[in-house]
């Protein structure tokens, strides 16, 4: 039986950190990549004695994600201890949400390959991170802790199983990370693991109204893993189902070196995480007022503004798309195009650039256009050396990758390696007449008929021009010389 | 009794105080006084952990300099006090009396220690208590067993075993504990001082090492209404650090201490005098609740019929926090770690099983078992069920009374050895102060007589209204005038 017969359920559970300077529970920085355990103090190293103080900040950007993702915020929402042992858990218990999480319900709404697709919410909800253990740091094998990740933010955001294919699945995280960059709540980075996915997986035969047994895989950190991870988990249950086995329930953990995943612990070995309110901590009490403020507040989120892209400006469903997936590429493209002068022909050519040769810069360099030397100005002014007929295509390319690396002003890197169009008739001319010197057999064939020949003559004086010749000017004397 | 200068280790927290104000003595000679005092005592004693009497003279220094120069902190600058060892207190060992702990040295001082020392108080040491406050006695204490100055065969109480025994046995001038459920004021039954376990949040948590977060509180224990009230005063407040500490402002204990019981009402609740307390103590209660009478209190009868499922509740709620409070004693960061381990699950099991003693061990058990999976609901659900249906039944008393008065624990101090093969036994000594901690409110032991026979002092337990201490302070204070204070104890 073929996987087509199954039909595959999905649901993810996302962990983003919030952009919040100091951690959850106290004043230590939230910043990535210190040396060792130099972001903690008592309270973030589980130290006897210590409280938790709660980082309002954290609240308000839980209910921003909330109110932005439709969830209903709630106005009373309690802490609870998720309990176990690990050496990087420092207090050997998690300061979590458990039943009653500051948001319920919401969705993300995803359109794959023109299909719009609305994936249920089943909660949102705050935690703290662990740190991590770091393994063969010294001489005699022992490990090590890392405690300056214990303590920042996150949000846990579980969806519905609503998804139907690993597709669907990336799909569905690269929409919610548009939309939590567009909030300004988390910053998308999974290589740095500031955003995360847990996905539960699960086959049944078409047609079946109950779901499959499920299991849980755990570390994907890009949107190639997840795919990776799903397609093959899919394969894995639906063998198991098809020699008449059974999936067994468990946690498996995703090996990005070799493509699969494997048993991380059984349901048996699953931990009993004993939660319980927490009681250092009062509940959480959400004013209605904070609520209303924070919903004024809101950005525009990425549907919104591909929408409004497709619409005022007539840019493809595609390009917009492209451009929203990260809010600040669609922020330097507004810049780009209000140096540019509005309009249509502008907006659509910004968008090539942007999706094209400017995507693979910023995708060979990992550079965010934060960083880049290339300003939104540059841009406009590169596309405007273009439309007066200064540069051509090819040259505008070698401009811009000029620009990108140097920040150089763009006229000045068009004179410095002499890539001004040439649209003298005459040069252009001698440039023809050399060319059809050369080539009396193909002039034969071509005014015998044989067309075609027009694109190697055109490319041939641009060899001779040395790619600076002005096609239209090319085109034209071409024809004349050839007899059209 | 040896050692020099008694009558400075007589005067209480207040009276030395004074003296040093009046240039009577300096804090210098108090501090040599108590390190004297604990010297001389000490190893019959057992109520310190840990002296510390570097730190002692440096504070006393400093505070003399301050007397001179006309600047004291407050009325208690100078005096010599010490903490018991669930306090963090930085660079001075801090082990909770269990070996997990042996020889860790805190980095930072709990909020308490802090404004006892702003206040310029003299920390002279750390007090002999039951492992991670779990007990009754000061038997499960990982060091040693703590005595009863008044007599050195039987135990001071517990867990705040070593504060009581250190300020009755004129070791100190005044000590805090905190009372989990009676952890103060049993002991301070036993060893005839004053104990105070205020209402939860009056009293910063930050920095004291936790056992029952959601009962765990801090409190004075001291040889007067009077001393305590100050010390109490001294400590409260909201503490940024600690988000349960309540930021009502701190009333004026002192204010209306003299206001006598005149138009008092005293609930009296049937429950508590239904049997089960020996005839000496309930006797010593008895004589005390007609004295309020015959100084023009009335006595009210109530009823509290949800407290006999305090204990039920307590040993449900309290092991469970202590379960997961427990956890990180995990070998990793800091105290014990077991040596040689071939791995980590191992490690864990060894500095644990290594680390903890018998009694905290059975509480992790038990609340690790309430807090699982399927049992939640019928044991931690239910027993905070139990607490709310608690409070209700003072609330309801409340409103015919202003503050509850009955025993303390059902006997005098018993002795050494007597109830440690017998948990539940043990457990039975808070069956009265356990309700007060599961409700919230504000509890205090106030000496009331010596018990026939024995000879050993008795406590006068009185519960007041949520943040009510002030009415407590007034009502110990009015029995005490009348009793006077409790002669020094013979044992040490």
């Amino acid at each position: 039986m073929p996987v087509s017969d199954f039909e595959v359920v999905i649901g993810l559970e996302v962990h983003a950190q919030l952009l919040t300077r100091s951690k959850i529970f106290c004043g230590c920085s939230t910043a990535f990549g210190g040396a060792p355990n130099t972001h903690v103090c008592p309270v973030c190293l589980g130290l006897p004695g210590v409280l938790p103080v709660l980082n309002r900040r954290v609240v308000e950007l839980a209910v921003r994600t909330g109110l932005a993702l439709g969830c209903a915020v709630r106005p009373k929402s309690v802490f609870a201890r998720k309990n176990y042992f690990y050496p990087d858990l420092p207090k050997g218990y998690q300061i979590s949400q458990y039943e009653l999480p500051i948001c319920e319900g919401g969705a993300v709404e995803l359109a794959l390959d023109g299909v719009e697709k609305r994936v249920r919410l089943t909660r949102i909800h705050m935690e703290e991170d662990a740190g991590k253990n770091v393994h063969d740091v010294s001489a005699d094998g022992s490990s090590g802790v890392d405690l300056n990740r214990a303590g920042v933010p996150l949000l846990e955001i579980v969806s519905e199983p609503d998804l139907r294919s690993a597709e669907e699945a990336v799909e569905y995280l690269k929409t919610l990370r548009a939309i939590l960059i567009a909030l300004g709540v988390n910053d998308g980075n999974m290589q740095e693991g500031s955003l995360r996915c847990d996905a539960n997986v699960s086959v049944r035969r078409r047609g079946a109204t109950a779901y499959g047994t499920r299991c849980e895989i755990k570390n994907m950190n890009s949107f190639r893993f997840l795919k990776q991870a799903i397609e093959f988990e899919v394969r894995r249950q639906v063998e198991r189902v098809e020699e008449g086995g059974a999936v067994v329930q468990e946690t498996r953990l995703f090996d990005p070196d070799r493509g699969e995943t494997r048993s991380m612990r059984s349901k048996e070995e699953a931990h009993d995480y004993r939660y319980f309110p927490e009681p250092d901590l009062p509940p959480v009490i959400v004013d209605p007022a904070l609520v209303e403020r924070i919903r004024e507040e809101l950005p525009e989120l990425p549907r919104a503004r591909a929408a409004r892209y497709q619409r005022e400006l007539g840019l493809s469903a595609y390009d917009a798309g492209l451009l929203v997936a990260d809010p600040a590429h669609a922020d330097w493209f507004d810049a780009a195009l209000a140096a540019a002068g509005a309009g249509a022909e502008h907006a659509k050519r910004l968008a090539n650039w942007l999706n094209g040769d400017l995507a693979r810069l910023a995708n060979e360099t990992g550079l965010a256009p934060s960083a880049w030397k290339l300003a939104p100005a540059q841009l406009a002014a590169i596309l405007r050396l273009v439309e007066a007929g200064t540069i051509g295509g090819p040259g505008a390319k070698q401009v811009l990758e000029e620009v990108f690396r140097t920040g150089a002003d763009p006229e000045a890197v068009v004179r410095a390696k002499g890539l001004a169009q040439v649209s003298d008739e005459g040069a252009i001319e001698a440039a023809v007449d050399k060319v059809l010197a050369a080539s009396p057999g193909e002039v034969e064939k071509y005014r015998g008929g044989k067309k075609n020949l027009m694109g190697f003559f055109v490319g041939q004086v641009m060899k001779e021009m040395r790619g600076k010749g002005n096609p239209a000017v090319v085109n034209a004397l071409l024809g004349k010389k050839l007899g059209d | 009794m040896s050692g020099p200068a008694p009558e400075l280790v007589d005067l209480g927290l207040r009276e030395a105080g004074e003296a040093i104000q009046a240039r009577r003595a300096s804090s210098a000679e108090l501090t040599e006084a108590a390190l004297a005092r604990i010297a001389a005592t000490d190893g019959r004693l057992g109520a310190f952990l840990a002296v510390a009497p570097e730190r002692a003279r440096e504070a006393a220094r400093a505070a003399d300099a301050r007397a001179a120069a006309g600047g004291r902190r407050s009325p208690i600058d100078g005096v010599p006090v010490a903490v018991k060892d669930l306090f963090l207190t930085r660079g001075v060992p801090t082990t909770a009396g269990s070996r997990i702990l042996e020889g860790y040295l805190p980095p930072y001082d709990a909020t308490v220690v802090e404004r006892l020392e702003a206040a310029g108080a003299v920390l002279v040491g750390k007090l002999n208590m039951d492992e991670f406050a779990m007990g009754s006695s000061t038997e499960n204490s990982a060091y040693k067993p703590c005595r009863n100055p008044w007599d050195l065969d039987r135990t001071p109480g517990g867990s705040s075993g070593g504060s009581a025994a250190a300020v009755a046995a004129r070791q100190v001038h005044g000590t805090l504990g905190t009372d989990t459920g009676g952890s103060i004021r049993e002991p301070a039954s036993f060893c005839g001082v004053v104990g105070v376990k205020p209402t939860y949040g009056r009293v910063s948590r930050y920095g004291v090492i936790a056992f029952a977060s959601s009962l765990d509180q801090v409190g004075p224990l001291a040889r007067d209404v009077g001393d305590a009230a100050v010390l109490l005063r001294t400590i409260a407040g909201h503490d940024p650090r600690d988000l349960t500490s309540s930021t009502r402002p701190v009333d004026d204990y002192l204010a209306g201490l003299e206001g006598g019981a005149k138009g008092l009402r005293i609930g009296v609740p049937r429950e508590w005098f239904q049997g089960g307390v020996d005839r000496g103590v309930e006797e010593r209660v008895r004589a005390a609740l007609a004295l309020y009478e015959r100084q023009g209190a009335r006595l009210v009868e109530i009823t509290l019929p949800h407290s006999k499922y305090g204990i039920g509740a307590y040993y449900l709620i309290a092991p469970a926090e202590a379960s997961s409070n427990l956890a990180r004693y995990d070998g990793v960061r800091f105290g014990l770690r077991a040596k040689g381990a071939a791995g980590l699950k191992e490690m864990y099991t060894e500095t644990r099983a290594r680390g903890f003693g018998p009694e905290p061990k059975r509480r992790i058990m038990l609340g690790t078992y309430a807090l699982s999976s399927g049992y939640y609901d019928a044991y931690y659900l239910r027993a905070q069920k139990v607490r709310t249906l608690i409070r209700r039944d003072f609330d309801e008393a409340f409103s015919r009374c202003d503050v509850v008065a009955g025993p303390v624990a059902p006997s005098v101090a018993f002795r050494l050895g007597e109830r440690t093969d017998d948990p539940l036994h043990m457990y039975l000594a808070d069956i009265f102060t356990i309700t007060c901690n599961l409700a919230a409110l504000p509890g205090l032991s106030v000496p009331c007589g010596l018990e026939a026979g024995s000879g050993l002092p008795v406590g006068l337990q009185l519960v007041g209204r949520s943040f009510d201490e002030v009415t407590l302070f007034r009502a110990a204070r009015a029995l005490e005038r009348e009793l006077g204070p409790p002669p020094r104890p013979r044992g040490v």
